[in-house]
């Protein structure tokens, strides 16, 4: 079922009064999400990839084109706060969006706004924490923790919404290869297990494998977009946008171009073993 | 080949003396050539950081020496900030540290300090701005005008500038995305081979190590646990798994197969080295068209 | 370094303290300030001294961190009762040139070093067992008929609350950035005056960057999280006072009887 829907979506930064060319930071995007997918956005800074996530939840709005979310337009006034109910985002740096000074009441912040009474958030607040793995970490100060712990902090207080989608915009960026499985599982396990639909922006090709699908981003386009394997087998295009490719996918690649017979681009290091252990044996 | 540094049985904790008395650093002695490249991984509060702020006396270790060219950096206190000009530090995010009104006035800052005027420093900063590709456009711009990559670039010109005998670099590509990750990291690798600096990255992106560095430096708890080259740090997967750290993916596959009996050597790092290891093999076999 | 202080520092817990209503013991902190310097003998002091110790006590909240609050604030605490040792007059009992040690100066030194002290521990004692939005919640609901006069009461107490949240952060922040300046040659020590406020130049420019940056992400964060101010808003940790506030309501009157009956009975020492 199609949960959000993008629509032709043109946006710029730039302001009339700035004699720069005009560039577009989102040029011409259009783009189903269904809902309980795993989606995996991946480009270079600057391809456009942050605005549009930015135009999931109405924090941003189209100068033409559409973004409708579960039905209703982001453009539409009205439903701005539906809206961002129902579509969380969660930002790159988790220091900068903890907003108390304890976690539990962090994680309190989104629900108090929304005027929830104060035992029903009490609940959200213990289930949201420990669906990330962070209860026992409650009544901790957010700058002790580490940065996978502060991250899923970070989306605990967006689950504490309850949203059906959750729309993050490099949220492993600034950890360190711990905080980032921590991230990853988590996010993985809320999918599958809440069916909660998530939208990953990410520089890591490790963490875009596991998605459901993925779209590449380039100049405010989309590129391409397919299952992993579908993009990740298309190596030359994007080796020829400097992006990268797990090292499996391009090791296959490369012998296969030397003329050895692979039938399939292996994305991760277990499938690459078993077909090479295979053709060797 | 010459030592530049030598670290004899060094140690810190902080809060000495206090009740949150804290080991961070446990007695690491090692001596490292000029113009080496040294990888330096360990998982988050394994001391590596601690370890390398020890090196230009940014912390005081509270046991052990640290031996720049033989002498002792400690040796007069006051003196300490010539050791900083000597060995260079990049830390982790270091475009937050940009303050100066033009690009070019924040590249000089180091080396004003460290005393060169005149044509010598235009030309140290003008060489440095080459090093890391920051064009020669920008250098009166604003550095707070400049994108996130570019003010990275501005940031380790600065240290660059200073033309220090020992480079240290803390996780210089984190956040970037590979596009940017690549050229800085080519870029580094070039100022080594031009300079002959000895340079030693922080990194937690094996990838990066594996292709750059000579030597590899890992630590745990504080202690170094291998300072060995890098390809026979990476044959020891199993070992640093249990560190919490990782390989490349490209050397699991190869250590895999050749745990599973087929014949390729140990410590491949890259993916060039694979096909050419693994070629041969796969056209012995006949998989070949 | 900074960021070690226990100063101001919240302690989760579920003491008596710790249960007791933010806003009463707000309200009691003020009134114990204005108790502290009402203490005009040994005796007085000595009820204030007691009652400070029993809310110590039911804190739960180990001595130690009491004591590391205190060491900030020691070079403070010295300094006064020493220049308040001098100062007295009367007789000598100690003299050399013209400094003077009286009985009257012993008794001023001890009596301000107390106070402080006391005043100290009771601020040390609200932060540490209250959090820093249960503590801004009450001051906002204390404030609450300043609404009246069109004083921005939530607004305040939320950037207050945000304040404090970011304390840590930007300490931390601050010591990397003159670690990165001084790994550029930036002598942070030596030098006069001017040349140490222009020393500050590059670890103050960066730090308001960044704080900027920190305001800006913050702000888009909140709104991501359905903020729009004060209307509306509920709190998880609905607060209400219940007997425990009366209690210890009652305790502070009759801390307060016994200061006035003492500075009635008594003459005074200073």
């Amino acid at each position: 079922m199609n949960f959000i829907s993008i629509q032709d979506l043109y946006f710029s930064y730039a302001d009339e009064t700035d004699p720069q060319p005009h560039v577009n930071a989102v040029d011409g995007v259009s783009l189903t999400i269904d809902k309980g997918e795993f989606v995996a956005v991946i480009g270079h800074n600057g391809c456009g990839k942050s605005t549009l996530a930015k135009h999931l939840n109405a924090m941003l709005l189209p100068d033409s084109g559409k973004v409708i979310v579960d039905g209703d337009d982001t453009s539409d006034e009205t439903k701005t706060w539906d809206i961002r109910e129902r579509v969380g985002l969660v930002l790159q740096n988790p220091d900068n969006q903890l907003v108390a000074g304890i976690v539990e009441e962090d994680v309190a912040f989104g629900p108090e706004n929304l005027g929830v009474e104060p035992g029903e958030i009490r609940r959200r607040v213990d289930e949201a924490l420990k669906a990330v793995d962070m209860y026992e970490y409650r009544e901790h100060a957010p700058h002790k923790l580490s940065g996978g712990q502060k991250q899923r902090v970070a989306i605990a207080g967006v689950l504490a919404i309850q949203p059906q989608c959750i729309v993050l915009d490099e949220p492993t960026a600034m950890l360190d290869p711990n905080g980032r499985d921590e991230v990853m599982n988590t996010l993985l396990k809320l999918n599958r297990e809440r069916g909660i639909t998530v939208v990953l922006i990410t520089h890591y090709m490790d963490e875009a494998v596991k998605a459901d699908r993925v779209v590449v981003m380039d100049s405010g386009r989309i590129l391409t977009h397919g299952t992993p394997e579908e993009v990740f087998s298309q190596v030359e295009l994007l080796k020829k946008h400097r992006l990268d490719v797990p090292q499996a996918a391009e090791l296959a690649y490369r012998l296969r171009g030397c003329g050895v017979k692979l039938d399939k681009i292996p994305l991760e290091a277990d499938e690459c073993i078993k077909m090479l252990g295979e053709a060797m044996k | 080949m010459s030592c530049v540094l030598e670290l004899q049985n060094i140690g810190f904790t902080y809060g000495l003396g206090t009740p949150f008395e804290k080991r961070a650093v446990d007695g690491v002695s090692l001596k490292i050539e000029k113009g080496e490249f040294i990888g330096v991984i360990g998982h988050t509060g394994s001391g590596k950081s601690t370890l390398v702020q020890m090196l230009n006396g940014l912390i005081r270790p509270t046991d052990g020496r640290v031996l720049l060219d033989g002498r002792d950096i400690w040796e007069q206190p006051k003196k300490i900030r010539d050791v900083r000009f000597r060995v260079g530090m990049v830390f982790q995010y270091p475009e937050y540290q940009l303050f100066e009104e033009t690009v070019y006035k924040d590249i000089a800052f180091g080396a004003v300090n460290k005393g060169l005027e005149g044509e010598a420093l235009d030309k140290a900063v003008r060489d440095a701005a080459a090093f890391t590709g920051v064009k020669e456009s920008h250098l009166e711009k604003s550095p707070f005008d400049l994108s996130g990559g570019e003010k990275r670039r501005v940031a380790i010109a600065g240290v660059i500038a200073m033309d220090p005998d020992v480079l240290v670099l803390d996780e210089p590509t984190a956040g970037l995305d590979p596009m940017g990750r690549e050229i800085l990291l080519s870029q580094i690798v070039n100022y080594h081979k031009q300079r002959g600096t000895t340079v030693l990255l922080v990194s937690h992106t094996m990838e990066d190590i594996a292709r750059v560095a000579d030597r590899i430096l890992v630590m745990n708890h504080g202690c170094p646990e291998m300072f060995e080259a890098t390809k026979k740090v990476f044959a020891q997967g199993e070992k640093l798994r249990e560190m919490g750290l990782r390989v490349p993916q490209i050397t699991t596959i190869t250590e895999t197969l050749r745990q599973r009996g087929v014949n390729v050597p140990d410590g491949v790092l890259t993916v060039d080295e694979a096909v050419d290891v693994l070629l041969p093999l796969l056209k012995k076999e006949g998989r070949t068209w | 370094m900074v960021r070690d202080v226990a100063f101001g520092q919240y302690f989760p817990g579920n003491s008596l303290i710790h249960r007791l209503d933010p806003r009463g013991k707000i309200l009691m902190f003020i009134a114990y300030i204005v108790i502290i310097f009402c203490t005009f003998n040994y005796a007085s002091l000595g009820i204030v001294a007691a009652f400070t110790a029993l809310f110590i006590i039911l804190s739960r909240i180990s001595p130690k961190f009491y004591l590391k609050s205190m060491k900030v604030i020691l070079f403070i605490v010295l300094f006064t009762s020493v220049l308040n040792l001098f100062y007295g007059t009367g007789d000598p009992i100690w003299q050399w040139g013209i400094i003077k040690v009286t009985y009257d100066g012993i008794n001023r030194a001890v009596f301000v070093t107390v106070r402080i002290v006391c005043l100290i521990l009771a601020s040390s004692c609200l932060t540490f067992t209250t959090s820093p939005t249960a503590l801004t919640d009450a001051i906002e609901r204390l404030m609450k008929p300043l609404k009246a006069i069109r004083f921005p009461v939530h607004e305040v107490a939320m950037m207050t609350s945000l304040a404090l949240r970011f304390v840590p952060t930007l300490l931390e922040e601050t010591d990397k950035i003159m670690a990165a300046q001084k790994a550029r040659g930036a002598d942070m020590e030596g030098g006069n005056p001017i040349q140490r406020v222009k020393a500050l130049v590059p670890v103050l420019v960066p730090l308001f960057v960044s704080a900027f940056r920190r305001a800006y992400d913050i702000a888009t964060a909140m709104e991501c999280r359905c903020y729009r101010g004060g209307a509306g808003r509920t709190r998880m940790k609905s607060i209400h006072m219940s007997g425990r506030d009366a209690a210890a309501f009652v305790l502070l009157l009759l801390t307060l009887a016994g200061v006035i009956i003492c500075n009635i009975l008594i003459p005074s020492a200073v």
